[in-house]
């Protein structure tokens, strides 16, 4: 046995933007133990409840994360909406889904750009976010915000979309999807990404369910758990199957994320087709009060509201347990076994959002 | 496993216009609902306060007596809760960001 090495990952390492710091015990260049360690930027978001109202509270659970910030907005508000019995009229619901997957394909095109940018594949990740760019013009044309939409509100959305612009949204995704499959085709056959990803960072189907994984990263290891499978929003109307891949390993990370943008692209068009007319948000009055989990899908994976009203217009708690937080004990398990040049790509893996886990 | 996967893209790339603005001199388009910044005819506002009290960020700061609107662009989020709320109508949401500025 050789001596041991202790190597510092981050908090500040180039792969990602975020802070999150590893020690890494090498022997040689094999890493034996991976120690996380978390807190560089937590903001005290759970603690504002108590000085935003609950309709308030809507824009700072939008902001808790930048990528996935509508679906935290729909979370909470779907949260909120049960405990006060408010009953959301349809069209509503059908925008909500319809937004939630565009941002389900942003966040996975952003991922997807950023894993070819960390195993050294620059200009696919540039076609990547070529393609998110369209997207994202999209989104700003029909929320206002390219990132953080704003669109979300209790007892309904803000804006609605009318049927022309539907009707064009649609033949754009369609050309983007065709774009989209020649990148998804670089992905998943070619030669230098496999070399780089088959392999890599094996989780069992058993460990991945021991240790809670959620999201992509829990069905690349061969459990169907999805939950919009529960049927919040407008999932209950359409007609989809959880994506699951049997390998376990970073390539079938990578490949489960770039079938769900696929998966996604049919839900927004499924959800054009049967969307139904008529208002799309309903006068909220009184407080809420009781406790509430509020769970939905979001691109990296389950995220939970917790939600405890008194009757007053400030909540009691909130809690948030964000997919990353879940994701991270898998992260450590894999690690041990792996190259040290390695860790970046398979840290990735999991699409950390750090700020979202800090809140 | 195969290689060369990507030379459709490639072709494409060479022949097709970039992708890019180029930006100082070929503006970004906005769109209508485009949140840049907040707007007030101030001739028109009657300095209710709903704004001031419905701003998630305490952005806004209304006197009635002295007459005076103020918004502190570096705090507002441009999230239209003020828009929203406003009884005459007189904020409005423009679509061009605010311009840069140096310090607080």
């Amino acid at each position: 046995m050789s001596n041991r090495t202790v190597v510092p990952f981050g908090p500040q390492h180039p792969v990602l933007p975020e802070p999150i710091h590893l020690d890494l015990v090498l022997e040689d260049e094999l890493v034996v133990e991976a120690i996380p360690s978390i807190g560089f930027i937590h903001r005290g978001l759970e603690k504002l409840v108590e000085k935003k109202d609950f309709i308030e509270f809507v824009y700072v659970a939008e902001r808790i994360c930048g990528i996935c910030s509508f679906i935290h907005g729909q979370t909470y508000c779907q949260g909120i909406e049960e405990l006060m019995k408010i009953q959301v009229p349809d069209r509503a619901l059908f925008l909500r889904t319809i937004w939630g997957e565009m941002s389900r394909i942003h966040s996975h095109t952003l991922w997807l750009g950023l894993m070819a940018d960390a195993f050294g594949f620059e200009s696919l990740f540039m076609h990547s976010w070529r393609i998110r760019e369209r997207l994202l013009d999209i989104i700003e044309e029909t929320t206002g915000g390219r990132v953080i939409f704003g669109s979300c509100k209790i007892g309904g959305v803000r804006r609605d979309i009318n049927s022309e612009v539907l009707q064009r949204i649609q033949g754009e995704l369609n050309q983007m999807e065709k774009e989209m499959k020649e990148i998804a085709n670089v992905f998943i056959k070619d030669k230098s990404v496999k070399n780089r990803l088959v392999g890599i960072g094996v989780l069992s189907r058993s460990e991945a369910l021991m240790l809670g994984a959620v999201g992509p990263m829990l069905r690349a290891s061969g459990v169907s758990q999805d939950m919009r499978k529960l049927g919040y929003a407008a999932y209950k109307n359409v007609e989809f199957e959880p994506i699951t891949s049997e390998d376990g390993d970073s390539y079938a990370r990578c490949v489960v994320r770039i079938k769900e943008v696929f998966q996604s692209f049919d839900i927004i068009r499924q959800c054009i087709q049967k969307i139904p007319a008529g208002p799309v948000d309903i006068k909220v009055t009184g407080n809420p009060s009781g406790e509430f989990f509020s769970r939905t899908e979001q691109p990296r994976g389950e995220v939970v509201y917790y939600l405890k009203a008194n009757g007053t217009k400030n909540l009691e708690r909130m809690r948030v347990r964000t997919p990353t937080f879940s994701n991270i004990p898998s992260i450590v398990k894999v690690i041990p076994g792996s190259q040290l040049a390695d860790i970046p790509v398979l840290l990735l893996t999991i699409d950390p959002c750090i700020s979202c886990t800090e809140r | 496993m195969s290689i060369f996967t990507f030379w459709k893209t490639i072709l494409k790339s060479l022949i097709s216009k970039p992708a890019t603005l180029m930006y100082p001199f070929i503006p970004r388009k906005f769109y209508p609902n485009t949140r840049g910044s907040i707007k007030n005819k101030i001739e028109a506002c009657i300095y209710c306060g709903l704004c001031q009290r419905k701003c998630p960020t305490t952005a806004i700061v209304v006197s009635k007596p002295d007459k005076k609107w103020q918004i502190d662009i570096m705090r507002c989020v441009t999230c239209n809760a003020c828009v929203d709320v406003c009884p005459t109508k007189c904020l409005s949401m423009e679509n061009q960001y605010s311009t840069p500025v140096a310090k607080e």
